[in-house]
């Protein structure tokens, strides 16, 4: 074990915990401002639950073990059996604990990121609930299947450096599914939602953009080249995103908007996330340049003509951003960068890898729509998922919190 | 005679009302928020473990200029029904008297201006 590596990612666990504030910031300022307090508790609430969690059971069942290449087991509940100075399994030149903290914050961001299809509607104690059997039945086995020793999408050759697979579509499809099944906010089709704090968007997003560096270098796992190189794939793809958003504003609108270039950078983040360790360079200018039309125009169609009401786009970005990254990665990759994959990408000749990736994303969709079915079927057990008309009219920081987040807007504070 | 009617009425009801009025075909509203109390003069809420008096609420100020006294009437029954709750706190509507009314951009006065 060496301290160069352990201090890294030590940071890198801290940067990817601040992605789940950051998110919270940037889905806050993107919903109504009777619904913000809500939108942010919801993530905030998972900052707790996940480690909570993660402790007890979700690390020992993610990477604890390995049945039928699915899911871990117990042998680590509540992190017994782990020494502070020993590598364990998955990196030798870390503590296994830092594995621990790292991945830990993964299994923190991701459900956070189902929240966005979900705002103002969906009970807090349903939603809670539901996070609590979605990391169980969805992330846990998805981290085992990836990432896990004999983990069975790792197996048969699907890579995933950073979590496309793992966080982004898998969070991104039960998404979709929930915000279906729970109906859309009332008076859809005539309201306009209006971003009540587009500086908190651009916070939330900067924040992201700054942990994602942690969640994509860190990937690596140790303070090297790979970390490097992860970490300008990274950049030059939220960048080239970023550019290709205002672009597209600019065609369509004529003028480029910060609610649209902050989006534009949060997927370009997503859509490199699978690949960010194996594809060279210059092509995350091309993946992060796609990521935009492609996120745009599938958002147009899901809201427009299919009319269902995915608030925050977290299947328009998350789910068809991973998607695209994942395949993406299948036709960019190089095993001369990463030897985790098998065989190059179609650029360079071989359709193999492509084959996998495929499989890998069917898998993760499969299981993220079977899963949230489940979960949501458990969770009607115990609570309705929506809030009363009356509620969802007042605002779910009133009816789900008794907070109102800017009480003083006239300058009367009382 | 030329009618102005206020209407102060609770935060959820603004869409209703906002509906109410645009069915009748009233045209020129001003919205404000507002804080207020009526007669009931708030309740205590709990921050961080204390109690803390909250005597004023926001609210939603309607203003309509209408050209009639039918107009008017019109106005206030619409306004009146999508507002009401039946609970405490459902709010006010007063009418006043105008005196004049111009258009900036055409310079018009009196009823011309209001159409």
């Amino acid at each position: 074990m060496n301290t160069g590596d352990t201090g890294f990612m030590l940071i890198c666990a801290a940067l990817v915990f601040f992605m789940t504030p950051g998110l919270a910031f940037f889905y806050g300022g993107l919903v109504r401002r009777k619904n913000v307090v809500n939108t942010m508790m919801a993530c905030t609430a998972i900052m707790g639950l996940s480690v909570v969690m993660w402790v007890l059971f979700g690390y020992s069942l993610s990477f604890g073990g390995n049945h039928a290449g699915i899911i871990g087991d117990f042998r680590w509940l509540g992190l017994s059996g782990i020494a502070m100075d020993e590598p364990g399994p998955y990196a030798a030149t870390i503590p296994h604990l830092v594995f621990v903290a790292f991945q830990m914050m993964f299994a923190m961001i991701t459900p956070a990121l189902i929240t966005g299809s979900l705002v103002g509607r969906v009970k807090f104690k349903a939603l809670f609930l539901f996070i609590l059997f979605w990391s169980i039945i969805v992330y846990y086995p998805m981290a085992h299947m990836v990432w896990g020793q004999g983990g069975f999408l790792a197996e048969i050759g699907s890579v995933d450096f950073a979590g496309g697979n793992v966080v982004h579509i898998s969070s991104g499809v039960s998404a979709l599914v929930f915000s279906i099944i729970v109906g859309r906010r009332r008076g859809y089709e005539t309201t306009v939602y209006r971003v009540h704090n587009i500086p908190f968007v651009a916070l939330g997003a900067f924040i992201l953009w700054f942990g994602w560096f942690g969640f994509n270098a860190g990937s690596a796992l140790a303070a090297n080249g790979l970390a490097a190189h992860a970490f300008m794939t990274t950049a030059l793809a939220s960048a080239s995103a970023m550019l290709s958003w205002m672009l597209i504003d600019v065609v369509k609108d004529g003028k480029p908007t910060l609610v649209g270039a902050s989006t534009g950078l949060v997927i370009g983040l997503v859509a490199i996330t699978p690949g960010a360790g194996f594809v060279p360079i210059w092509s995350a200018f091309i993946i992060g340049g796609l990521v935009s039309p492609i996120c745009c125009f599938t958002i147009s169609l899901l809201k427009g003509k299919l009319k269902i009401d995915d608030a925050l786009d977290a299947f328009g970005c998350h789910g068809i951003g991973g998607i695209w990254g994942g395949l993406a990665t299948g036709i960019f990759a190089k095993s001369s960068i990463n030897e985790v994959a098998r065989w190059d990408g179609i650029v360079f000749g071989d359709y193999r890898l492509f084959v996998a990736q495929v499989i890998g994303i069917l898998v993760t969709i499969g299981v993220a729509i079977v899963g949230t079915f489940i979960c949501l079927g458990i969770v009607k057990i115990f609570t309705t998922l929506r809030v009363d008309i009356r509620e969802e009219k007042v605002g779910l920081d009133i009816s789900e919190h008794g907070e109102s987040a800017y009480p003083t807007f006239n300058g009367l504070d009382s | 005679m030329i009618i102005k009617v206020e209407a102060i009425v609770r935060e959820e009801v603004f869409e209703d009302v906002k509906e109410a009025l645009q069915e009748i075909n009233v045209n020129g509203i001003t919205v404000s928020q507002v804080m207020g109390c009526g007669t009931q003069r708030g309740y205590k809420k709990k921050v961080r473990g204390t109690k803390v008096d909250v005597i004023m609420q926001p609210k939603i100020k309607f203003e309509i200029v209408v050209s009639s006294e039918e107009w008017e009437k019109k106005t206030i029954e619409a306004i009146q029904k999508a507002a009401f709750t039946g609970e405490v706190g459902d709010g006010k509507i007063f009418s006043y008297e105008i005196r004049n009314v111009m258009k900036i951009r055409t310079r018009e006065s009196g009823y011309d201006a209001l159409n």
